[in-house]
């Protein structure tokens, strides 16, 4: 039973890292329609930022975050900005493929700065572990961190949706851009400040995710990118509890699917139910039923 | 004359394959001569095979891409099912058919039909979503088998075949069985029947029934249903039926390509790198770049895409990122507006030479 719950809050704690990332997917997706297959590769940079600030140049954690934010954020602005914002109104096709070449791109720059060998991650969380049941269930820091650090990310974004003016016009924009814009929306730099959130997140969620796995390379935010995407989509995209939802419940199938059936079959489990849920429910847990008109 | 007045009988799509069919055969004809005369290095000899491999993938997952319209990113997937299939049988009857054509040839087939199976079981719930969903569930069905493939084991002793999913041992093998499939360790000692004429042979057979399917009433009809579902449905189309021609036929092609790269190496083993979603997204970058819907293109694009990567190996670390950069410029130049822009003043340019020349 202890074993459970330990499996449990292991599945939680990678649920929430990919529930913020997949916060930042289903922005992007909602508002850009497309898909963003470098948001993994932001992960990485995110990561790698906050590896060369503390590891490197011996900064405070916080300050190494604070800049890795930073970084990020105008990394996904400058990303949109040159890559996305001229195919505006190409094909989706051609949209992907630039993604595709962007994610390359990120890639092989940190592949050609930090070389291909893997980095091992100092975690930046100081905070002691919390031992329950006389010390059989030990909760790390790091998933104390991550769980508290996603749910103030859905409270905030939500309520920042909601009740600002920018989050609402994203909310406008994401419906129908064509409509938003004769309403007096500036339809590109509310484009824009979605990137630039989406990035900020990725940067956190990559600093999470390798404080709890440290193993770096170039390649680490691929596959966390598009289980981020699959967490979206499970939980109906472009909506934000939806996407919450879909990463926690992906991190605990993930965990639990390893543990108890087999640790090579966890990412074939994952995508397993992601396969059940959409053909039972098209759109997603929470997603919206969209009707066909001719 | 007689001759030359039936070549200009010909329709202008029939002139168009052709050029594609002659294509390949020249190209062939001209790295075997380079061949012979022992101008080519071992490392472009080495790419022969696995740049057929890719043109086969590309023209396969056009039909999806291109011709049916589904955004399909699992395609590597069904390239994995032929190989192992292709794989294990070769291997089961090494001993048996000695003689490699024949045997190679059966390879082929089986391989193709299992490919082409998988490709109706995926594709039956599959096909029911659109669009980004689509996509991202050919991707989850594509690491699925990936991942699957990775954990069996079959044996074959005097009883008959032995399968599990735990390890070799557990087989349970007579002394004089045989593991065929060890796990991640994959198929070892595949005959090496792969070579590059068997390659451009593939090539025009596939070739030859993709090309076929667009200009027949199935390939309107899958056309038809890509430009406007509802339309085509509303005048007696099945849309279930025709999709799910077009994604098996596709799925059966990848397939194929599958046995001649799992035929062409000592070891085949499903790695991310080969099996992946990344494979999947390599050979949609040809697909697209050489043209959706556009036959001859994802042949060039093919072979070009593969070829670059290696003629800036004098860059070497920086040749992905220059490859990164070609692929972004060159979306933004031919899909956004001010690409379009640039596209259209260069075409003037070139007319008003022509007229004054005129």
């Amino acid at each position: 039973m202890i074993g459970f719950i330990s499996y449990l809050v292991n599945g939680i704690s990678l649920g929430s890292v990919y529930a913020i990332i997949a916060l930042g997917y289903t922005m992007v997706y909602g508002i850009a329609k497309m898909l963003n297959f470098a948001h993994g590769d932001v992960i990485m940079i995110g990561a790698f930022v906050v590896f060369s600030t503390v590891s490197g140049m011996g900064l405070p954690p916080v300050i190494g975050i604070l800049i890795s934010v930073v970084v990020c954020t105008v990394l996904g602005m400058l990303i949109e900005r040159i890559a996305y914002k001229p195919l505006r109104h190409a094909s989706k096709l051609a949209v992907l493929i630039t993604a595709i070449g962007v994610s390359y791109f990120l890639q092989n720059v940190a592949l050609l700065i930090y070389g291909a060998n893997t980095k091992s991650f100092t975690s930046v969380v100081t905070m002691e572990p919390i031992r329950l049941a006389d010390g059989a269930l030990v909760i790390s820091g790091e998933t104390i961190v991550t769980v508290i650090a996603c749910i103030i990310i859905m409270i905030g974004l939500s309520a920042f949706i909601k009740y600002s003016k920018s989050g609402r016009a994203m909310l406008a924009v994401s419906e129908d851009s064509g409509a938003a814009q004769l309403m007096g929306v500036n339809v590109n730099s509310t484009i824009a400040l979605t990137f630039a959130i989406g990035s900020a997140l990725a940067a956190i969620a990559g600093v999470l995710l390798c404080s709890s796995y440290p193993s770096l390379t170039p390649y680490t935010g691929s596959m966390p990118g598009i289980k981020a995407f699959v967490a979206a989509v499970f939980g109906g995209i472009g909506s934000i509890p939806g996407a919450f939802i879909g990463g926690i419940l992906l991190g605990v199938i993930e965990i639990l699917g390893r543990a108890y059936i087999s640790s090579q079959l966890s990412d074939a489990i994952v995508f397993a139910v992601l396969i059940v849920v959409l053909l039972v429910k098209p759109t997603g847990i929470l997603g919206k039923q969209i009707q066909e008109k001719v | 004359m007689s001759k030359k007045m039936k070549v200009r009988n010909l329709s202008k799509t029939t002139k168009s394959n052709l050029i594609t069919y002659g294509m390949v055969i020249v190209a062939y004809i001209i790295v075997e001569i380079f061949l012979r005369a022992g101008m080519v290095s071992s490392l472009i000899e080495g790419l022969l095979v696995p740049l057929c491999v890719y043109v086969i993938l590309a023209v396969s997952l056009n039909l999806t891409v291109g011709i049916s319209g589904e955004l399909s990113l699992g395609h590597a997937g069904f390239m994995c099912v032929g190989a192992f299939a292709g794989a294990t049988f070769s291997k089961c009857l090494e001993n048996v058919i000695t003689f490699g054509i024949l045997r190679f040839t059966l390879a082929i087939i089986v391989g193709t039909l299992c490919a082409a199976l998988f490709g109706i079981l995926v594709g039956i719930p599959v096909l029911r979503l659109k669009g980004d969903y689509l996509a991202i569930v050919t991707l989850a069905f594509g690491e699925i088998i990936k991942n699957v493939v990775n954990v069996i084991y079959l044996g074959r002793d005097s009883r008959g075949f032995h399968i599990s999913i735990k390890d070799t041992i557990s087989l349970g093998l007579e002394d004089d069985g045989e593991v065929i499939i060890k796990g991640a360790q994959g198929i070892t000692g595949t005959p090496n029947d792969s070579t590059f004429l068997w390659g451009i042979i593939l090539i025009l057979i596939t070739l030859f029934i993709v090309i076929n399917l667009i200009n027949s009433r199935t390939g309107r009809a899958i056309m038809s249903i890509r430009d406007n579902r509802i339309a085509a449905e509303s005048i007696g189309i099945s849309v279930t039926k025709y999709k799910l021609l077009a994604f098996s036929v596709s799925a059966a092609l990848a397939g194929t390509a599958g046995v001649l790269y799992a035929h062409n190496l000592a070891t085949l083993t499903a790695l991310p790198k080969n099996f992946g979603y990344n494979m999947s997204i390599t050979i949609l970058v040809f697909v697209v770049l050489g043209g959706i819907g556009n036959i001859r293109g994802s042949v060039i694009a093919a072979v070009v895409l593969t070829l670059l990567p290696e003629l800036l190996r004098a860059l070497n670390d920086y040749r992905m990122l220059i490859y990164a950069v070609i692929l972004i410029a060159t979306m933004i130049f031919t899909s956004s507006p001010g690409g379009q822009a640039i596209q259209e003043r260069i075409k003037l340019f070139f007319e008003r030479r022509k007229t004054k020349e005129a």
